[in-house]
């Protein structure tokens, strides 16, 4: 198991976001999380990529212990181990997230150089390799503002892939995108799902997650009301939540 | 040479030493006030509250008083405190300094606010460290935040050195005010008003320069 989160809770104030959340994902697998706007899927993404601290349970990533709640208390690991837990974990966030001030090449390379002490040479190389994949490597030199939001986010990718994390997860990686540009980068997490790459991806991509995952799970109000097959969760849901929850999706769909 | 019967060849030549007490007071200000400013500014970011109020306090009270009174303080308050004070120069420049420093804290403070989150959380994510990610990420981006309000502190400070003369530090306008009255004309001060008008016009440019070098990328 690369990941495995166990009843996890987190509050803001006083509203529970996310109550007793149980997960595990394992390498290779594709898990998409679906569910209404403010279900808490952005932030048990956050709390598993430590953007947030849960406020009880157990999360471990690829054998190592993140945090823990023993006894009532929960502890978090030492800053050494959170740092070494944090490259394990690549996330996309919705909105890019590039450092504006760098070129595309830049943004790549620089985490590479600062973080993972690799020559310039090195971190070039691979950045190139990744700009390829993307079919951008005539932009390596433009600066993110020059681009649309569909080349940006596939430059985030980049940047996420060359850190080499074990696990990649999507916080809604096409919701500020215009339709016509989704399609780019949804090519690109089937090809990373292709290369087995380890993947967890908040969506409302219904018709995506159908088809890219090998799990899906659907929250709501901060619990995880049912997971299983796409087959399982799209063809033949027995959950009325769920029913609802997708009939509505499929309103939107039609609609538009 | 004589314009009115007043020594313009004299006016000019007195103006043109005070120009250099101008340019150290413009230059020393601005040397130890944008550093000093910029702790002021992670000073108020602080969330210790002992570390955040203080400084808070502090700006409040430069900014909330007239520089000209300052002057007088620093220039006669440590007579009376301490019966020993700074020599009339050294008062200018401490006055200025501190003065310039709590609006430069307000001016990087909010450069560095608006810096979105995302931009720490995508460093965070990617294994930057606290100071490698105010370094590498945010610093460059909140330097092309401030340059526009840096640059008008700067005008303003070149025109705010008029009130050194409050101590008898001797200054353009001092010098243009004391040969108005003395030759009863106004062209003096108009002659100051030029000199004030050029060493701006040096700021807006080199400020004009230092924006355009940043143009490279947008937010």
């Amino acid at each position: 198991m690369l990941v495995k989160a166990y009843n996890i809770k987190k509050k803001f104030d006083d509203v529970n976001v996310l109550e007793n959340i149980s997960l595990e994902v394992k390498e290779g697998e594709v898990v998409s999380i679906i569910g209404p706007s403010g279900s808490g899927k952005s932030t048990l993404l956050r709390c598993l990529t430590q953007l947030e601290r849960v406020d009880s349970g157990k999360i471990e990533i690829d054998g190592k212990v993140m945090v823990d709640t023993k006894d009532g208390k929960t502890v978090y690991a030492d800053t050494n181990t959170l740092h070494e837990i944090q490259l394990k974990v690549g996330l996309v966030f919705q909105n890019f997230n590039l450092f504006p001030h760098y070129s595309v090449l830049k943004n790549i390379i620089d985490p590479q150089i600062v973080v993972l002490k690799r020559s310039k040479d090195e971190a070039t190389k691979i950045a190139m390799e990744l700009l390829y994949k993307m079919n951008l490597a005539d932009k390596s030199h433009a600066y993110p503002c020059e681009l649309s939001g569909g080349q940006q986010q596939r430059i985030a990718i980049a940047r996420a892939l060359a850190l080499n994390p074990k696990i990649l997860f999507f916080d809604e990686p096409t919701s500020a995108l215009d339709p016509e540009l989704t399609g780019e980068i949804l090519k690109v997490i089937k090809n990373l799902a292709k290369e087995k790459m380890t993947m967890v991806i908040v969506t409302h991509e219904m018709a995506f997650a159908k088809e890219v995952s090998d799990r899906v799970i659907f929250m709501d109000k901060g619990f995880i009301v049912e997971q299983g097959t796409p087959q399982e969760i799209f063809g033949n849901s027995v959950n009325q939540r769920t029913k609802e929850f997708l009939s509505q999706m499929n309103s939107y769909n039609q609609f538009y | 040479m004589k314009i009115d019967n007043i020594p313009i060849d004299l006016i000019l030549k007195n103006m043109f030493a005070a120009t250099g007490t101008v340019l150290k007071i413009f230059f020393l200000t601005i040397l130890f006030s944008v550093p000093l400013g910029f702790l002021v500014a992670l000073a108020r970011r602080s969330r210790f509250k002992i570390i955040s109020l203080p400084t808070r306090i502090y700006q409040l009270i430069f900014r909330g008083t007239p520089l000209m009174l300052q002057l007088f303080f620093f220039m006669y308050g440590p007579f009376y405190i301490f019966g020993k004070g700074f020599e009339r120069f050294t008062a200018c420049i401490v006055a200025f300094v501190i003065n310039y420093a709590a609006y430069f804290g307000e001016i990087f403070r909010g450069g560095i606010a608006a810096i979105p989150k995302g931009q720490y959380e995508a460093a965070k994510v990617l294994g930057y460290s606290r100071l490698q990610t105010f370094m590498r990420i945010i610093l460059p981006q909140v330097v092309k935040n401030v340059i526009p309000a840096t640059g008008n502190e700067f005008m303003t400070l070149v025109k705010d050195t008029a009130l050194a003369q409050v101590i008898s530090v001797s200054e353009i306008f001092d010098v243009a005010s004391k040969a108005g009255s003395k030759y009863f004309s106004a062209i003096p001060v108009m002659i100051a008003a030029l000199f004030y008008l050029v060493m701006n016009t040096a700021v807006e440019f080199a400020f004009k320069l230092i924006e355009k070098k940043f143009d490279y990328y947008k937010i």
